[in-house]
């Protein structure tokens, strides 16, 4: 009696989580894998099997191979800076003797709680050509010709959407990275000091190592925030141009489907997507587990 | 020799306090930049982003309300925030309770399964979560769209909410029992006020996560008047190329950006907190 009550029990808390999250998450994933392999168009009837097709032709698409590119290029330099600076600020805050050290974690930390919708838009008037503050700069300390429209040339905008989407989530690792390094015991650094090694040696050779756990997670959570954020910009931002230069993959993927009705060729794309953030998460958490 | 070292750091502070504080002014010049814009008229912001308004133009803030809908956009947002994390609060802590106290055949696996679904961002299924939606006939409905909000992040919300509950001692329990209460009442007065920290710091980042999504809402809500902020705010943002009443815009972003942070400056320690939490424990 008090058995199947408790089986009872079980069977209530979980089964509506269960249910939905079947429906709602693993269900369109499963969807995202066999639908890729259709030919759709519009809503309703009319998919035809195509099989493989649809990632051929991914593979031969000019502005998919674009998006790929942009996509890779975020995936690699901006983790590296965010990251980076991330450790070097956390370094700073933790060891460095400043007062008013909290004030700096909260600010840092402010951009990480923006929708990414308010900051593609109120970066998009930073980088305006005519209203923007960053060419209003250049022509205060006299670099005028430097000026330009920075999201509409096609060799800044990778650029400033990469800077975008640094400042967005530097203060985030650098909070985390607080945290470990505030356990590493002071004496390391002490016995350091005596035989002589100087801040950087310490970073390096002390502080990175004794946080290294927490960086490992971070490299995977990082690469995989730029699929989403970089959506999220691009779209607001600009919507993919200057003639598809600024493509990324999900939004490509968006446009497909929303814009085109290639529903079946969209989710290719999103196979690929798939295959690359696990892909990329394994192999991070190989690489950064061989330099322990 | 001490004294020399002093000196050194003396002037490492100088140079490390220039340094932040030139970040600290990247980091807050967008909001004050933004707060300063929503006050001027359309002609001084095209003007030059440096310059101070002449008159405060509050009423940017009205054309805001009555004729951009921001008061329409914040209330469908204020619904959907407020019942996507009470769905969630009601589906993940009865799960987490049991996976993360009790043992039964195939807990491994729930435990498994459900943090599965960390790997998989909402956003890289919203093609098929779209259709799908859409068979069911309940797109541009914000109680459907709640609801999702609320399964596609209850993984982390899980994961997070397991790690406090088996911080809870057993004898908290077997007191209850013996007291005579029954599993739902256990659930209920027990464990929920023990694990309060855990889902106080739950919400909170759920609160941001919701009150920010911008995709599903995207592809889910078609109707104007049941948009929420992200996708009005960009809706606004076309709108306004074509009409350049760029104030009104501005003074919509402030709207919705002060209540964010004033949240943002009440909860930041916790959310901070949270955030070490879950990075250690990942």
């Amino acid at each position: 009696m008090n058995r199947k009550r408790r089986t009872g029990f079980i069977v209530f808390c979980i089964l509506p989580t269960l249910l939905l999250f079947s429906l709602f998450v693993i269900y369109p994933t499963i969807q995202v894998f066999s639908k890729s392999m259709y030919n759709w168009s519009g809503l309703g009837d009319g998919m035809t099997f195509v099989g493989l097709e649809n990632f051929m032709d991914v593979l031969n698409d000019g502005v998919f191979l674009t998006s790929l590119k942009n996509t890779a290029f975020l995936m690699m330099v901006v983790p590296f800076i965010t990251l980076f600076s991330a450790l070097v600020l956390a370094s700073i805050l933790s060891k460095g003797n400043l007062r008013e050290k909290s004030l700096y974690r909260v600010v840092f930390f402010f951009p990480s709680i923006l929708s990414f919708v308010i900051i593609g838009i109120l970066w998009s008037f930073i980088y305006h050509p005519t209203m923007g503050v960053v060419n209003s700069v250049l022509e205060f300390i006299g670099l005028e010709n430097m000026q330009r429209a920075w999201l509409g040339d096609k060799d800044t905008v990778m650029w400033v959407i990469a800077f975008t989407m640094v400042w967005q989530a530097v203060g985030y690792y650098m909070v985390m990275y607080l945290a470990g390094m505030d356990n590493i015991p002071e004496e390391l650094y002490e016995a350091a000091s005596i035989d002589g090694a100087t801040a950087i040696q310490q970073f390096f050779k002390i502080t990175i190592p004794m946080v290294w756990e927490i960086v490992r997670i971070t490299i995977i959570f990082s690469i995989n925030g730029v699929l989403v954020i970089s959506f999220i910009l691009v779209q607001v931002m600009t919507s993919g141009g200057p003639s598809d230069s600024s493509q990324v993959v999900l939004h490509y993927m968006f446009q497909q489907a929303f814009r085109n009705a290639n529903f079946g060729y969209a989710m290719a794309i999103a196979v690929f997507v798939f295959v690359i953030s696990i892909g990329l998460s394994m192999l991070s958490n190989k690489l950064s587990e061989r330099e322990n | 020799m001490n004294r020399k070292v002093k000196q050194g750091s003396k002037i490492t502070r100088i140079i490390l306090r220039i340094i932040l504080l030139f970040l600290t002014i990247i980091m807050v010049y967008p909001l004050i930049w933004n707060i300063i814009a929503s006050l001027k008229s359309n002609e001084e912001i095209l003007e030059s982003p440096w310059t101070l308004p002449d008159v405060l133009h509050f009423e940017n803030f009205v054309r805001a309300f009555t004729e951009a809908n921001i008061g329409g956009y914040v209330f469908n947002s204020i619904l959907v925030t407020v019942l996507s994390l009470s769905i969630m609060l009601i589906l993940a802590i009865p799960s987490s309770y049991v996976i993360g106290r009790f043992n039964f055949p195939g807990r491994k696996f729930l435990h498994n399964f459900f943090l599965a679904g960390l790997f998989i961002q909402p956003i890289l299924i919203m093609v098929p979560l779209f259709l799908l939606v859409n068979d069911m006939k309940i797109t541009n409905n914000l109680f459907s769209l709640s609801i999702i909000y609320a399964i596609t992040n209850i993984s982390f919300s899980i994961y997070l909410l397991i790690g406090f509950m088996k911080t809870i001692p057993k004898e908290y329990e077997e007191a209850a029992v013996i007291d005579g209460c029954g599993y739902i009442s256990t659930l209920i007065r027990v464990i929920i006020p023990l694990a309060k920290p855990g889902i106080i710091t739950v919400s909170i980042f759920n609160f941001f996560t919701f009150w920010n999504e911008y995709a599903l809402a995207l592809v889910l809500i078609t109707s104007d008047e049941k948009k929420t902020i992200p996708v009005g705010l960009v809706n606004l943002m076309e709108v306004q190329r074509y009409a350049t009443d760029w104030s009104a815009l501005f003074a919509g972003l402030v709207i919705v950006l002060i209540p964010t942070v004033v949240i943002y400056i009440f909860v930041h320690k916790k959310l901070t907190e949270g955030m070490m939490m879950g990075g250690i424990k990942g």
